[in-house]
């Protein structure tokens, strides 16, 4: 069996590894080794589903996940749902109980989506559990919620329309104290679909000739804003989702194939693109908001 | 001033609509095929009324507005109504505009070069979209007056200008006017409503 060891902090700055080893894993049936994750965010989970997928689909056979040692990551992932929605996707043995992993609120637990109504039910669900976050964790005004689950609506509708293929959304809300000294709101979302380059081709990759690849078509969606769809009023998603993200200084980048594009905020260090990855399916999205810094003075 | 051939006034509470056509459980508007069931459903009330009709189209009831649904539900009603080949003469109020719907409507007009006649949060009346600061100016002064007549227009200190914005208020539909006869106010026009 083909080990892919899974770093110790499976989160938004080390999922790209994840992907990026399950295609490069040779052939045959794969082991992703979960034994020394301390750590793992919303984009760890719906990563690790990703690989799952993808590698099961190469092979026919789920992969096996061997569950982290750490006493409170497992129950923290099925608090999740991480193992619910890895079923028929990975091989993971007995899950542990929900209860396991501390006691925070989940914010929106990891979500299939592949039709509209499943877009309606993760905006109905927050609107009961992102409100008290936001506000009182995060310190966004009360009319945050709503934004927040625009956001969400439209980072899904992305799934449906572009993708052509199911994807997994999930957000929860950290305490960032050693790395930001504030909490924040992580969302991650995937999908195993055409991805940008893909859902871009027909309509736009004669014009671009041979600079026409991930980065190409990132960049066309992400900065200029051009969508697969002819009517030139549609295309706005992504636009308005970076525009809400930055107002609160958050960061939102998207994996697409070999190339990963990024709003980066002052307080990132990450790249605002990066190529050469390896070709992983689809699109992988992190949305990370950080909570608003307390006034000073009286 | 009481129009003469005064439009059919219809209100069209979308949160309803959107119970009615799309599904009881969907409480928000949000994704294009909800959006698009909506716009359908506005366009079937139309269908069934006089000629000219002017809608009051209720947001009251709608918490999340995504920027499809404003797409859908604003901006492509009102592009479909506004060319010379529309399917029938309707015009168009938005009411129970919350603060946090009008930025995917603002986005979703201003994409297409469109205007609307909006009553916003705190009860005014307000032009969102792409609009001019003339035509603002203008649209105030017949929201005010509710009615200008041809002569109070010629004779009533209109500038030439002036008279020229209001031609681009008229085609943009953002003023109804009687055939050769006096403009008004779409709000004048809802009466009851």
């Amino acid at each position: 069996m083909n080990v892919v060891p899974l770093p110790s902090s499976l989160d938004y700055r080390t999922v790209d590894e994840v992907l990026d080893a399950a295609v490069q894993a040779p052939e045959g049936r794969v082991l992703l080794d979960g034994r020394h994750v301390r750590w793992v965010d919303p984009n760890g989970m719906v990563g690790l589903l990703s690989a799952g997928q993808f590698l099961r689909g190469r092979t026919g056979v789920p992969p096996r996940f061997q569950m982290p040692e750490h006493p409170e990551v497992p129950g923290y992932m099925a608090r999740m749902g991480f193992f619910q929605a890895a079923e028929g996707i990975l091989e993971t043995g007995q899950p542990p109980s929900r209860r396991g992993g501390g006691e925070s609120a989940v914010l929106l637990e990891i979500t299939p989506i592949s039709t509209n109504a499943d877009v309606h039910e993760v905006v109905d669900r927050v609107q009961s559990t992102a409100g008290s976050i936001l506000s009182e964790t995060l310190r966004y005004p009360l009319s945050a919620v709503v934004q927040f689950s625009v956001i969400l609506s439209e980072v899904c509708q992305n799934i449906l329309e572009h993708a052509e293929a199911p994807g997994w959304v999930a957000a929860q809300a950290y305490n960032w104290q050693k790395r930001l000294g504030r909490h924040v709101l992580v969302i991650a979302v995937s999908d195993l679909g055409r991805g940008f380059r893909g859902s871009l081709a027909p309509e736009h990759s004669a014009r671009f000739g041979d600079r026409w690849g991930d980065a190409t078509a990132l960049e066309a969606a992400f900065i200029h804003g051009l969508t697969r769809f002819p009517d030139s009023h549609r295309g706005q998603g992504i636009q308005q989702i970076r525009k809400q993200v930055r107002r609160w200084e958050g960061s939102i980048s998207i994996r697409s194939g070999t190339a990963r594009i990024a709003d980066v905020p002052e307080w990132d260090d990450s790249p605002p693109l990066r190529e050469g990855l390896e070709p992983f399916p689809g699109a992988q999205i992190h949305i990370i908001l950080p909570g608003r810094v307390p006034e000073t003075g009286s | 001033m009481t129009p003469l051939s005064s439009p059919e006034a219809l209100r069209i509470d979308v949160a309803g609509l959107a119970r009615r056509s799309v599904a009881s459980l969907y409480s928000h508007l949000v994704t294009r095929p909800t959006g698009r069931a909506v716009r359908l459903a506005i366009e079937s009330q139309l269908a069934e009324a006089g000629e000219p009709s002017i809608s009051l189209v209720d947001f009251s009831q709608v918490t999340i507005l995504d920027f499809s649904c404003a797409d859908e539900v604003v901006a492509r009603l009102l592009r479909r109504y506004m060319p010379d080949d529309r399917p029938r003469d309707a015009f168009f109020v938005f009411r129970g505009v919350q603060e946090w719907h009008e930025e995917p409507i603002q986005v979703v007009l201003e994409r297409q070069s469109l205007a609307a006649v909006a009553q916003v949060a705190d009860g005014q009346l307000r032009l969102l979209g792409t609009v001019a600061p003339e035509e603002v100016r203008l649209w105030r002064r017949v929201e005010e007056a509710r009615s200008l007549s041809p002569d109070s227009r010629n004779g009533g200190g209109l500038a030439l200008e002036d008279l020229a914005v209001l031609g681009r208020l008229i085609s943009r539909r953002l003023v109804f006017q009687e055939p050769e006869g006096p403009l008004h106010a779409l709000t004048h026009l809802l009466g009851e409503l």
